[in-house]
């Protein structure tokens, strides 16, 4: 009996003679030593200590854009799941339509879209509007304010936003919808038979108990909008990666500029990632 | 003496089902069913697997909607209009195989929480009321548990005090013990025929005759969708008319 436990402790491991150094975590060991290294090479080295003082100060915008979008996210998602749920065939046709179709393209073009093609448009409509409206005596104020809009006046951290959390909405409204799917048919038909309308069933009943389903994956979709956030450096938005590009170009210290931005993304997405393994455990408790 | 068909009291009867038929696609679930149930009655139905059982039941509080037909339960006639439909679901409690508690709320807030949303009542008076329900079904201790901490016979005691909460009319029970341990059957049975003894107008839909034999009015069996037959429960249990009745009892009782 001892002799097969001692056999089968061993053998995930597949080498005997490592023994219990099997089981370490080996690859946060080397993202230590590599961190350890980086911060060494920052404080004793100057170009790297130059490419981090340079570059740090794209940590803000990609932090503000990442929050940002992935908050507007979160409540198109919400909408947009529940949409696709509904019984009401506009809603969910509109809902479709739009999971589908911004799932399939890039969120690259999305961007270029976003900031080159909708926000002009959208103004230009704007502008119209409010040519007309200054027709109007009671309405001449807001039309001339309308009219006087310039498409530079969008700033681009502003198309930015809209357009990853376009994006990001109909990730969300997915995950949103899996969560509300995953809840027992039963537990709609208990509170309706209580007397509880859809609203409230959705609201006291549906939602609270999807919404432990859906907090890991949205944690998730969360350090996918970091990273993805690193698209935006296209419309020269001075978040990491932009800013690293921009000290590459000025010093040609290709290693120091792309190793500080690599680096300062894994210190982001990392700890974030321990975040929500957490919570992921302490949510699996609680069931 | 009771007549097996009541026609005669229909200003008494609380839910008229008329011609009644569902069907899902293909099967046909139900086919034109007529059934009258009386103010106070206790109303035993059984019948074999996927005879209809259940989608009678979902029918009268509106959880299916019939195809054609006329259910009208305490004089509200059942339409597609919402505010008629939560009208009888406010009257019709409903009591599941499998309890369908709300795992996120504590006991006490189950049994509150529709009383405090749908029927207006402010903390202190739910509070009140689920506390002397929970002490009805024999588990008082157990207000501050969430659900999964319960066995299966508190699930469902705390499941009946529930749906008792918003002081319905009329409990609709689906296989209330399918889902027990034998040892747990005893204990769900006793607060239902403490309901019965108190004079709520109960459908139950079961395999336990002996609850039937000790607290049944009528017994409706059904099968592929059809009422074969139906009668006082003494009756139908000494001298079935129908063959198929018969057959099935004999199957059950041994
Ligand atoms: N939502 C549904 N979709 C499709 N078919 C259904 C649905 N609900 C019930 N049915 C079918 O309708 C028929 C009657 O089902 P029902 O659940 O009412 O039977 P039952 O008498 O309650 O059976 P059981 O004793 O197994 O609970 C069955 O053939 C079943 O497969
Ligand atoms: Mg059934």
């Amino acid at each position: 009996m001892a002799v097969t436990t001692e056999v089968e402790r061993k053998r995930p491991g597949m080498l005997p003679w490592v023994g219990d150094l099997s089981r370490l975590p080996w690859w946060i060991v080397v993202v230590a030593i590599v961190g350890g290294a980086a911060i060494f090479a920052i404080v004793t080295n100057r170009h790297w200590e130059a490419a981090y003082e340079f570059t740090k100060t794209g940590i803000r915008f990609t932090i503000i854009l990442s929050i940002t979008s992935f908050a507007i996210a979160l409540v198109i998602g919400l909408l947009a799941g529940l949409g696709q749920l509904s019984s009401n065939m506009v809603f969910r046709n509109l809902s479709m339509l739009y999971v589908q179709v911004i799932r399939g393209i890039p969120i690259i073009v999305q961007l270029y879209f976003v900031a080159f093609v909708i926000t002009p448009v959208a103004i230009n409509l704007l502008n119209d509007l409010g040519g007309n409206m200054r027709l109007l005596i009671p309405l001449a104020g807001l039309g001339g304010a309308l009219s006087r809009i310039h498409i530079r006046d969008i700033d681009m951290l502003y198309r930015a936003i809209a357009a990853l959390t376009i994006a990001y909405g109909a990730f969300e409204a997915e995950v949103f919808r899996a969560g509300i799917e995953s809840i027992q048919r039963g537990q709609m038909e208990a509170a309706r038979s209580l007397g509880m309308s859809h609203l409230q069933a959705m609201r006291y009943i549906i939602l609270p108990q999807a919404i432990r389903v859906v907090l890991p994956p949205l944690g998730n979709d969360f350090i996918s909008m970091l990273k993805d956030s690193s698209l935006a450096s296209i419309l020269a938005i001075r978040e990491l990666t932009h800013v690293g590009q921009l000290h590459r170009a000025r010093t040609f210290r290709s290693w120091e500029s792309l190793g500080v931005v690599a680096i300062l993304y894994l210190v982001l997405t990392l700890s974030l990632s321990f975040l929500v393994k957490r919570m992921e455990r302490r949510l699996a408790f609680a069931k | 003496m009771p007549n097996s068909t009541p026609s005669n009291v229909t200003n008494d009867d609380i839910i008229i089902i008329e011609n009644c038929s569902k069907s899902f696609g293909e099967v046909v679930a139900l086919s034109d069913i007529n059934l009258r149930i009386r103010r106070g009655e206790v109303c035993f139905i059984f019948g074999p697997s996927g005879g209809g059982k259940s989608t009678l039941l979902r029918c009268i509080n509106h959880l299916e909607t019939i195809d054609s037909g006329r259910i009208v339960v305490d004089g509200i006639q059942l339409t597609e209009a919402k505010e008629t439909i939560d009208q009888v679901r406010a009257e019709v409690g409903m009591v599941f195989q499998l309890f369908h508690l709300f795992p996120h709320l504590k006991v006490l807030e189950n049994i509150t929480l529709a009383q405090r949303v749908v029927r207006g009542r402010s903390k202190e008076e739910a509070t009140e009321v689920a506390l002397a329900l929970l002490d009805r079904v024999g588990i008082p201790e157990k207000a501050d548990v969430f659900p999964n901490q319960l066995s299966g016979g508190q699930m469902q005691r705390v499941a009946i005090a529930r749906a008792l909460a918003m002081n319905p009319r009329i409990m609709l029970f689906d296989e209330p013990t399918s889902a027990l341990d034998a040892e747990m059957i005893q204990e769900v049975l006793d607060v239902m025929l403490d309901l019965a003894r108190e004079g709520i107008t109960m459908v139950v839909v079961s395999h336990e005759m002996g609850f039937a034999k000790a607290a049944a009015d009528r017994m409706v069996f059904l099968s592929e969708g059809k009422i074969v037959e139906i009668g006082i429960t003494s009756e139908l249990f000494n001298n079935p008319k129908e063959a198929r009745t018969k057959e099935f009892l004999d199957q059950i009782l041994t």
